[in-house]
């Protein structure tokens, strides 16, 4: 996990502090992390203020429990690199 | 486990996406971070995959541009065209094969300056073709020109002291032209403009689906409307809906984006025009 942009995973520190219960399943979003360019589009337009910023600005999911599925970050992703994992 | 498979077809719905892309060609694309392109891509995907249509039935065809670099990744049958000539060489699809889906993705500088006459000319055979233009104010791909939709005393690169000309309005222009379907949707309502795209695809004659985009870094940049997310954004602001704008006066709707369908006329079209033509003439000889 030293190359955190390359990997596809959450930023580990973001774990501990989310409420969200890994137990259940995985993320609720699947976030391509080759194909982000760090625009910032889907950390400042989700209604939950589910992302946020990593180090390169790339999103993370740091409250994944506020996530509603409703479609706003993937619809809006120029990039394609958002997927959601429920829906 | 039980948990993994439904996820895994759940996830299906929203992983339309690579359905639709090119294996092994390029992605990330080569737009800018933010760039509207991206945004009109996947309104595009989801527009094709909602309607059901077979891949091999659509024919993507571009000119020039930064939009025009979409039929690389998406894996229709694609035509990648000289600079402003994407409409006749879809005129020309379209006519040897009636039965295809011929969808045009072109820019503002493509489709109105150097393609101007091929656009109105399109509009006016009113053959069944969807032209996507994205228009982002800008040619982006060149270095930050002015373009035919550039707005008065907006700044750009060939225009250091502010636009002295005014501006094309692509969509009065095409509904002016005889294009039988006429929509505008911006970048920020992208689930609208989905809808519209898959309409403008599903309507038999020209229709145009103007894409008001972003290009942050010239034309944002030159005028100072920063990021794209402040771009985004103030596209949110400045769009009016039709019905909303109907009631409004001319001053209260300047500098507004009105969005929506704007204009929708039945009348023939030319394949089925040509069509009659000649089995007319068959049956007289």
């Amino acid at each position: 996990m030293t190359d955190a942009g390359i990997s596809n995973k959450a930023d580990p520190l973001s774990k501990p502090q989310s409420k969200y219960d890994y137990s259940k399943g995985p993320e609720p979003l699947e976030i391509n992390m080759k194909w982000c360019k760090a625009c910032n589009i889907c950390i400042a337009l989700c209604p939950k203020q589910v992302f946020e910023p990593d180090r390169d600005g790339k999103p993370v999911q740091a409250r994944p429990e506020n996530c509603t599925q409703c479609t706003i970050c993937w619809v809006h992703c120029p990039d394609l690199a958002i997927t959601s994992n429920y829906k | 486990m039980a948990t993994a498979t439904t996820s895994e077809k759940a996830k299906q719905k929203s992983d339309i996406f690579l359905k639709y892309l090119r294996p092994r060609k390029g992605m990330p694309s080569v737009w800018c971070a933010g760039c509207g392109n991206g945004i009109v891509m996947t309104a595009i995907i989801r527009a094709i995959d909602k309607l059901g249509l077979s891949k091999d039935n659509i024919v993507m065809v571009s000119g020039i541009g930064c939009s025009s670099r979409m039929p690389i990744y998406l894996d229709f049958n694609a035509l990648h065209t000289t600079h402003g000539r994407a409409l006749p060489f879809a005129t020309g699809v379209k006519f040897a094969r009636p039965d295809l889906k011929v969808i045009v993705v072109t820019g503002d500088g493509d489709a109105l300056a150097i393609g101007g006459n091929h656009f109105i000319h399109a509009c006016r055979r009113n053959i069944d073709i969807t032209a996507i233009l994205i228009n982002n104010n800008i040619y982006g791909m060149t270095g930050g020109q002015g373009s035919p939709t550039t707005p008065s005393a907006a700044f750009s690169t060939t225009t250091p002291y502010g636009n002295a000309e005014k501006h094309f309005d692509p969509s009065a222009l095409a509904a002016a032209s005889g294009a039988s379907y006429v929509a505008r949707s911006t970048v920020y309502h992208a689930t609208a403009m989905e809808k519209l795209i898959g309409e403008a695809i599903s309507h038999r004659g020209f229709s145009l689906v103007e894409a008001v985009s972003n290009c942050h870094t010239y034309y944002g940049r030159l005028n100072r409307q920063g990021d794209p997310v402040t771009m985004i954004n103030s596209f949110k602001e400045k769009s009016v809906q039709v019905t909303k704008a109907k009631k409004m006066s001319p001053e209260e709707l300047k500098g507004k984006i009105v969005i929506g369908k704007l204009h929708e006329v039945d009348t023939t079209e030319f394949c089925d025009v040509y069509q009659s033509t000649v089995d007319r003439l068959d049956g007289r000889k």
